[in-house]
């Protein structure tokens, strides 16, 4: 079923360092996750053609239905990444092939084989039972690959635990479930999204909430009570031991995507803050290393927007305004440019972060949002529903996609009206310069076949799924 | 002629990234320093003796206990099995840890020799330098176990300074053929070369 791997030449999309990553051809083909909300048809894995010569560009080219319903695909990530080149585990001669599906809902973890077909096919399956019985989690959530195998992140615990969560281990080649990774894991109960400074043997982890807290939508007590996720936890990746708890503050709810500077000698990175309780802002923060310690500065605030009650969703009427919501951030290759999706307000920001404590912006894009409605210039005088969420940079930093859905129970709160189907793509130069809507770029609607689209992977690698060794 | 195989494979386990030039690179890069890529290399090359001498010891003991002809069979099926082992399986050395203290590069030098068999491969000289006396037998193995070493330190110092100050990491993914299977080979061959000797 799973066949050996094995080539005489390093796989062709493994890159020593960030710079020859950064000087990768373009991706021919994306994969997105798309899931069903109602959870009678099965989730899916639809494949793009993101070649510009090519006559399909920018459509639907490649589909591959999942065995189950309800799954609720959200992330994934590929089998084995540039990482394969670290000198003290070396396998180069492993091919980048499978993607490492989850099911967030099910907490199924599909295995999908993209070797010469456009649409993967399914090889493995596991179910979420094997998962709670070898590792003790449920919910599986972010796939890297890394030195001891496949990490994966979840939210909640397993046989009738709401947690912790935290990061089972699969292995390398037969994906099976390894266990659970942590062996001290201190103070960390919530779990979200994680990962490392690999030369540095550090491993980091955000939060969010535990299923109970999740599934059905956000709980307004919950989250003016500050009981979401608040915290950075640090940890050492070789002896698996929780090491240090940064707390942004509690006004501070639910920092959710981390992405590390890709350059190995650095010791910093950012993650975006959903809302403050206080005044429904985002944010972003840097983490960097303050002498021996890990410490955290907020970099950038974006503010909430006024708005009337009439055009806001029940759950923001009593506010008066449309909190900006970043659910999704992504940093360049060469770590010059980070990307922010502000999923409420439907606005994707730019910043130059040369210097990571003083973050430039750049660019500002509207599309969708929860009052703004804005439309795609390829599809004009059609308001959109849902804003810019995950968001996915191509190597050379040149290309950025964005697709519109949150989290099932999540859009039906905040777009209650029905948060459509779209994925857009934008055009930027890491200069500084050009930053628009790709018009030719733009599936959405039927395109989707009545699914959601979350997030996207690029064949071949992107901005958010390998790690460099040598810088 | 045994010397010069002894040095070959030398030289062809300094060439392997994966026995240690490239790790010693990485750590010069990650600080930009070419000293400690000079200080990584004999650590390296310690490790990597310590494997090699353990086996040549292991045959010298072994040699002294059984007979003539039944040491370089049992060498020789060990040795095929063992890279029949590692030309099938897709297992891979795992070793979690970028940021090592010198101790701790050669413990992993000592383990990764020791995963991919490198002191196997001398058993052909091991074996034969033992049909002699005794005592000859065990300090000629680890005499063998010096200058095989020797040879891989060499080759992998250059190697390490050429890619650090010229080639770059990017050569990398052009240059680094897939070792792991003609070791695997190399192994097999000189299970076969023993047997044949009895």
């Amino acid at each position: 079923m799973l066949e050996p791997m094995s080539l005489w030449k390093p796989d062709p999309t493994f890159y020593p360092t960030p710079r020859d990553a950064a000087a990768a051809p373009a991706e021919k083909l994306a994969y997105v996750a798309a899931f069903d909300r109602s959870a009678s048809r099965p989730d899916a894995i639809a494949v793009l053609d993101t070649d510009p010569d090519s006559p399909a560009y920018g459509t639907v080219v490649g589909w591959t239905d999942l065995p189950f319903v309800g799954d609720e695909l959200h992330h994934f990530g590929w089998n084995a990444c540039s990482s394969a080149l670290c000198p003290n585990a070396p396998h180069p001669h492993v091919e980048r092939r499978y993607l490492i599906v989850p099911g967030l809902r099910s907490s199924r973890i599909y295995v999908l084989d993209t070797k010469d077909v456009v649409s993967p096919q399914v090889v493995k399956v596991i179910e979420g039972e094997e998962l709670a019985k070898r590792a003790g989690y449920s919910r599986p959530h972010t796939v890297h690959c890394g030195p001891e195998g496949l990490y994966v992140s979840a939210l909640g615990g397993a046989n009738g635990e709401d947690g912790p969560g935290g990061i089972a281990l699969l292995d390398h080649t037969t994906f099976e479930v390894l266990g659970q990774w942590e062996h001290d894991r201190g103070s960390q109960y919530l779990a979200y999204d994680f990962w490392w400074h690999i030369n540095h043997d550090v491993l980091v982890t955000s939060e969010w909430g535990t299923p109970s807290m999740v599934e059905d939508g956000v709980v307004g007590e919950l989250l003016l009570g500050r009981k979401y996720g608040h915290r950075l936890h640090f940890w050492d990746l070789r002896k698996r031991r929780h090491v240090q708890e940064v707390d942004l503050g509690d006004q501070y709810q639910m920092p959710l995507e981390l992405r590390p500077a890709h350059d190995p000698t650095k010791t910093y990175g950012f993650v975006g803050v959903v809302t403050s309780v206080e005044d429904l802002s985002a944010s972003i923060w840097v983490w960097h290393k303050d002498g021996k310690q890990w410490a955290v500065r907020k970099v950038v605030d974006i503010p909430a927007e006024p708005a009337p009650a009439e055009k806001l969703p029940p759950i923001l009427q009593p506010f008066g305004a449309v909190p900006p919501l970043v659910t999704d951030i992504d940093l360049s290759v060469d770590d010059s440019t980070l990307y922010v999706s502000c999923w409420g307000t439907g606005e994707l920001k730019r910043f130059d972060v040369t210097d990571p404590f003083n973050p430039v912006e750049t660019g500002s894009l509207r599309i969708g949002g929860i009052v703004g409605r804005a439309e795609h210039p390829a599809a004009p005088g059609v308001p959109l529903a849902g804003g810019p969420q995950m968001v996915e940079v191509s190597r050379d930093g040149r290309r950025v996609y964005v697709s519109n859905s949150l989290y099932g129970s999540w859009d039906d709160q905040f777009y209650p009206d029905g948060v459509g189907a779209w994925l857009a793509k934008i055009d930027s130069d890491p200069a500084g310069g050009t930053f628009s809507f790709d018009e030719r770029f733009f599936p959405n609607g039927d395109d989707f076949r009545g699914l959601r689209p979350h997030q996207t992977r690029l064949q071949g690698g992107d901005a958010s799924s390998d790690s460099y060794c040598f810088p | 002629m045994t010397l010069t195989a002894v040095l070959l494979l030398g030289a062809f386990h300094g060439l392997n990234p994966a026995m240690g030039w490239l790790f010693a690179v990485a750590r010069g890069l990650q600080e930009r320093s070419r000293d400690r890529l000079l200080q990584s290399l004999p650590v390296i090359a310690a490790g990597h003796l310590g494997s090699v001498a353990l086996v040549a010891l292991v045959v010298g003991a072994t040699g002294s206990l059984i007979t003539g002809r039944a040491l370089p069979i049992v060498a020789g099926v060990v040795l095929v099995g063992f890279g029949l082992w590692r030309l099938l399986s897709s297992r891979h050395f795992r070793w979690v840890g970028m940021n090592l203290s010198l101790p701790q590069l050669a413990a992993w030098s000592f383990l990764m020799s020791s995963a991919h068999g490198a002191g196997l491969m001398l058993l052909p000289v091991f074996t034969a330098a033992h049909t002699g006396h005794a005592g000859h037998a065990m300090s000629g193995g680890l005499g063998v176990a010096a200058l095989h070493t020797l040879a891989m330190f060499v080759v992998a110092g250059v190697i390490a300074v050429i890619v650090y100050e010229v080639a770059g990491v990017t050569i990398l993914r052009r240059a680094w053929f897939n070792l792991d299977r003609m070791w695997a080979v190399a192994l097999v061959a000189a299970g076969v070369f023993t047997l044949v000797q009895t």
